[in-house]
């Protein structure tokens, strides 16, 4: 009776759910800590009205977009924590290791899918809501309701993934959780359930982010800003936005499928029942092949923004940079199949596959040479986004070659799923996105705090990033090379492969050294930010973000400017062109709890579903829908900022 | 006070979000199409399409179906045309034939279920079942908004935002007829008479 | 004058340090990777050795626009660096037809080349694809298991487990499954890997062309016992693989569908085993297992 009791209750949780192993319970614990700190600080110091106020409620772009940086670096730590154990466990081989298979297994599938869903996605959504309406000269997002709803689903489903580190456990089936390894038959724990539920609460929530960036650019640009006006990254994102448009439903629909085979016995993608599991990895990859354009395209529209700032020159071949980025975006959809050569579809299509991949190889490469020709007569300023470029570059043509190589398929017979594929997104994604996103940061960080980031720490980072990216990862080509597959948690010690991972370790520490550095130099430019002052314009910059306050004002523009050139504020500048200030009264979305309220219940709803726990599903989703349907009926959503208070705002401002 | 979601700007991209939506729904289901199509055949012992539907049962539903597309519409002309009554009586006549739409396909479930041919018995079964009932659950959220959409009527008279939430909903309705008639053609037609 | 004395030195100290991180880097790589045995560039069979030669050819490829792209990089970037006033600056120089023309148009040329060499090559290395020769093939059944690999030898009635005895020159047909979640049956010095998935069966032929043993392994995640799935390739001469089928073929264990159950059963046991086959439809049956409702097993 107790027992159907508690069931109905707490669905399949039980007391020794709790219960971990050291590592695992003291990362929980650090994080409950962590938490525990933050909620005493906020009330010792009565910020909590401030904190709502200004932040968890807010419909700023600009805020939501630092909310998404904050939850994406902290991913990161907790990404980076991971690799350290993962590199400890590889290097200290023969020692017996520190880690049982399972909890490594659990590691490095948490790892995977962290990076990608909560740091990458993270960060590149941060940036949209940060740059994307100022850059085209717009005051706000095109829904700024549905925004922090989509910043908050984001943020409940990163709650639900590191649920894993306090109650139960978290899949051991990789980050792409293959069936039939992650159906019941062989994984019948809650691990599957939260990866499903943490992707698919977050996922949607991209979805949603994504059909917003894209009404956004096409919907409020300036007046006069055409689309082969915009500025490159709009470019970037709005192919980025497409993406996914098409691509994220996609995910919606097979995570639907796998938990529907969990929840209800479907056969979708079982081994028996006439399930098809090599479905599931066509499905997951026709989202996961533009997934990954989806967190790239960002951060190529980032670097063609620094490259032309620093070298104080256009950008060259725009024409041929927007082709390219539309090509990338067509043709990333034609190319899923490279993921799995050796499932044996026959050489025809092998074919057809690996040329269709290769294809993307050519407008990549005009993009990088594009680049490389912005520098070309120009006056080249080699500051700190600057180097991230340079590093780039390097970094990404040599991985770029790794992936031409494994793109002809015969020879990706002998490289799948071992060390040199992994070397090879890393090199694609920590060379392309993260370094992207490093550039971005150092390049805007100005923009919105009104001070330079500290040059020297972000030099001294970039180098420790760059030598540690190199001794973290060329041994895993090498080791690719040996015939080491990924994710082995120990091996035989007469391989001898112990020695390139102590070396792969080594870069570890040295890419962790980087990312303290990154953060002291974070602490250090905010304690000497009066050292950095800047105005609104430290770059001498080309587009319409430089032209406005730094920080910017909620409503960032008083005057929507008019369009008539590319690099608009740069040809301002050069025509000694100024606006004219002139005070209307500006609309702006009031606060709204309706995100985080659709947010928590979100969580409420995956954990619940986790758990078994179908009272608290019902809840979940009764909330969901109340919460929504109250906002939906309710008229005032909107507040006036009046011509006078936007005068004496920008007075205020000026004497400053 | 001035109604800035009256703003022709605001509808526009309201309009576009829609569609937009619209179309990663319609991307969502082709999902779900393609995989119905791997897995039709996948009856794994037990019975196909051809022995499990009864055409003239779903001809009935597609009838009703299509018939509450014609009335959502002439509720969306009743509204434009400031006809309350109309256009209560309209919406309230489509979410009847919603309703009852919704109540035969659920008839044919447990119908299916209690002769043991429910989702769990094969991968066709769980494709026919997630494709037919994913349409299912976007006409039950049909249904709610249709629901708030008439008490909103009933308590207020028109306004701006409750018609362009209408037109909204119109294209949403048609969308989902259109994804049934797919159902219809692919699943029902093509599998229940191969 | 002091500023300048520092300035002027900082760039000799760049470089030294740069130098010797560099060649710490390197005598680190070459100490760890010294006299290690490198299967994928190293190979002992036909079609890794093609594999091999295929790879090389690519990367040659590859560098064709690497080398140029790095030179341009870095004189580019130096040349007109802004402390260098004297490098034309044109900050309105953004297209020019020819470059582009030539840098959409190069990679094209290479791509075209890798696509033709990517067709002849995927088909000629098809791993379905039979090879050439006068020798009769042998065929070899293979199960991934929970965490170990099962060889059947249908035609000498022998099975082996973790690990496996082929005859050098003589081509092998291996036609894979699993009794298990998806594994990747993966000898790099042999030959590129093949998926092994339930309810299906896969093909990969290969012919070893020296004596010696190798490493197999599996390439995808199947769960907890993953790591412990690799097995040994012993290539030998034909008259030593007749001998030992020969031997096998009277082992005193058996492998009957009971025995077969039990050996399915999820274990981190590497341990090799050989085994007289008595049922000769076992492979098929695995496969039935998952196809059919009515599977025999």
């Amino acid at each position: 009776m107790f027992n159907t009791l508690s069931q109905i209750i707490f669905g399949r949780l039980t007391p020794s759910d709790f219960v971990h192993d050291p590592i695992m319970a003291g990362a929980g614990y650090a994080m409950i800590g962590g938490l525990v700190l933050v909620v005493l600080a906020l009330t010792y110091f009565k910020k909590w009205k401030w904190l709502w106020r200004t932040w968890l409620t807010s419909l700023d772009p600009k805020k939501i977009g630092v909310m998404y940086l904050i939850v994406s670096v902290i991913m990161l730590l907790r990404g980076l924590a991971d690799v350290l154990l993962l590199r400890t466990q590889q290097a200290t081989n023969g020692s017996a290791g520190i880690l049982t298979s399972d909890h490594f297994q659990q590691i490095f599938s948490a790892h995977g899918t962290i990076m990608i869903f909560f740091v990458a996605m993270g960060v590149i959504f941060g940036i949209f809501n940060l740059i994307i309406p100022s850059q085209i000269g717009a005051r706000d997002v095109a829904f700024p309701l549905l925004n922090s709803i989509s910043f908050w689903l984001f943020a409940a489903g990163m709650i639900i993934i590191n649920a894993p580190l306090v109650v139960g456990e978290f899949s051991t089936a990789g980050w792409l959780a293959y069936p039939p390894l992650s159906e019941l038959q062989y994984s019948p724990g809650v691990g599957v359930d939260y990866w499903i539920w943490s992707l698919q609460i977050a996922g949607i929530g991209s979805l949603l982010s994504g059909i917003n960036f894209f009404v956004t650019i096409i919907k409020m640009r300036a007046p006069g800003m055409k689309l082969m006006m915009m500025p490159i990254f709009a470019w970037s994102v709005l192919c980025c936005t497409s993406l996914i448009m098409f691509a994220f439903p996609i995910l919606t629909a097979t995570l639907g499928m796998l938990s529907l085979d969990r929840l209800l016995g479907m056969h979708f993608f079982t081994s028996g029942g006439g399930g098809n599991p090599m479905l599931y990895v066509n499905l997951i990859w026709a989202w996961g092949h533009p997934e990954v354009y989806i967190l790239v395209l960002p951060a190529f529209g980032i670097f063609s923004e620094v490259v032309a700032t620093f070298s104080g020159k256009k950008l060259f071949g725009y024409t041929s940079m927007v082709v390219a980025l539309v090509a990338i975006t067509i043709l990333s959809f034609t190319v899923w199949l490279h993921h799995f050569f050796t499932m044996g579809a026959g050489a025809d299509v092998n074919t057809f596959f690996g040329i269709m991949t290769m294809v993307i190889a050519i407008p990549t490469g005009v993009k990088v040479f594009n680049w490389i020709f912005t520098m070309y007569r120009g006056r080249v300023r080699f500051t700190t986004p600057m180097l991230w470029f340079m590093g780039f570059i390097v970094t990404f043509t040599l991985g770029g070659v790794a992936g031409v190589l494994m793109s002809v398929p015969p020879a990706d017979f002998q490289f799948h799923n071992s060390l040199f594929l992994v070397a090879h997104f890393h090199t694609m994604i920590v060379g392309g996105v993260l370094f992207g996103a490093f550039a971005g940061f150092a390049y805007w960080f100005p923009k919105f705090t009104g001070f330079t980031l500290n040059e020297r720490l972000g030099r001294y980072a970039f180098w420790l990033w760059i030598v540690g990216f190199l001794l973290a990862f060329v041994p895993l080509y090498i080791l690719g090379f040996m015939g080491a597959t990924r994710r082995l948690d120990h091996y035989d010690p007469s391989l001898g492969w112990q020695g390139l991972f102590i070396v792969a370790g080594v870069g570890v520490l040295l890419i962790c050294a980087g990312v303290a550095m990154q953060v002291l130099q974070v602490i250090v430019s905010i304690v000497k930010r009066n050292q950095n002052r800047v105005g609104e314009d430290p770059w001498n910059g080309r587009t319409l973000e430089w032209s406005i306050a730094s920080p910017p004002q909620v409503y960032n523009y008083t005057v929507i400017p008019t369009v008539t050139y590319r690099d608009e504020f740069w040809e301002m500048k050069r025509r000694h062109h100024t606006i004219k200030p002139e005070y209307t009264d500006i609309w702006l979305p009031k606060n709204s709890a309706t995100g985080i309220i659709v947010g928590l219940f979100a969580l409420i709803f995956g954990v619940a579903v986790v758990w078994h726990v179908v009272w608290l599903v019902i809840v979940g989703v009764i909330g969901v829908i109340v919460t929504l349907i109250i906002r939906l009926t309710s008229d005032e959503t909107e507040e006036k900022l009046t011509a006078a208070e936007v005068a004496k705002r920008e007075l205020k401002r000026q004497t400053v | 006070m001035k109604q800035v979601t009256n703003d022709p700007v605001v509808q526009e991209k309201k309009t576009l979000g829609f569609w937009i939506y619209l179309m990663t729904d319609c991307v969502l289901f082709a999902g779900l199409f393609a995989t119905f199509a791997v897995l039709h055949t996948s009856t794994f012992g037990g019975p196909s399409g051809a022995k499990l539907f009864d055409l003239p049962f779903v001809l009935v539903e597609t009838m009703i179906l299509l018939t509450s597309s014609f009335t959502i519409g002439l509720a969306i002309l009743g509204g434009a045309r400031g006809f309350k009554k109309q256009t209560l009586v309209w919406l309230i006549v489509t979410f009847a034939l919603g309703a009852a739409f919704l109540t035969l396909e659920l008839t044919e479930f447990s119908h299916l279920v209690a002769d043991g041919n429910g989702w769990d018995r094969s991968a066709f079964l769980s494709s026919f079942f997630t494709l037919v009932g994913t349409h299912g659950l976007h006409i039950t959220i049909g249904l709610l908004w249709l629901l708030v959409m008439i008490v909103r009527l009933w308590k207020f008279n028109f306004r701006q935002t409750d018609l362009n939430r209408l037109a909204l909903f119109g294209l949403f309705w048609h969308f989902l007829d259109i994804v049934w008639i797919f159902i219809f053609s692919i699943v029902y037609l093509i599998g229940g008479l191969s | 004058m002091r500023k300048d004395k520092k300035r002027s030195l900082k760039r000799p100290i760049q470089v030294v340090l740069s130098s010797v991180v560099a060649i710490i880097i390197i005598t680190a790589l070459v100490y760890v990777t010294r006299g290690r045995d490198i299967p994928v560039l190293n190979p002992h069979g036909i079609i890794a050795d093609q594999e091999r030669n295929l790879i090389l050819l690519t990367v040659g490829l590859g560098l064709l626009v690497v080398v140029p792209v790095f030179i341009m990089l870095f004189t580019i970037a130096w040349r007109y660096r802004a402390s260098n006033t004297k490098a034309v600056y044109q900050p309105d120089f953004s297209s020019h037809k020819g470059f582009e023309a030539l840098w959409w148009g190069l990679p094209c040329l290479i791509i075209l080349t890798l696509a033709i060499i990517t067709g002849i090559y995927t088909h000629a290395l098809d791993p379905f694809k039979p090879i050439d020769s006068q020798v009769k093939p042998v065929t070899i059944q293979v199960i991934s298991l929970q965490w170990k690999w099962l060889f059947i030898y249908p035609d000498q009635k022998i099975a082996t487990l973790n690990y496996v005895d082929i005859p050098k020159d003589t081509p092998i047909n291996f036609m894979i499954s699993s009794d298990a979640p998806m594994n990747s049956f993966w000898i790099p010095a042999l030959a590129g890997q093949v998926y092994a998935m339930s309810g299906m069966s896969t093909q990969l032929h290969l012919m070893s062309n020296s004596v010696g043993s190798y490493v197999g392994t599996s390439a995808n995640i199947s769960g907890d016992g993953f790591a412990d799935m690799h097995f040994k390739v012993n290539s030998m001469s034909e008259s030593d693989f007749a001998t030992w089928t020969q031997k096998a073929a009277v082992s005193t264990s058996s492998l009957a569908n009971t025995d077969y159950k039990k050996l399915a059963e999820p274990s981190h046991d590497s341990s090799e085993a050989t085994y007289k086959l008595t049922d000769a439809s076992l492979y098929n049956e695995v496969i039935m297992k998952y196809t059919s409702p009515g599977g025999s097993m």
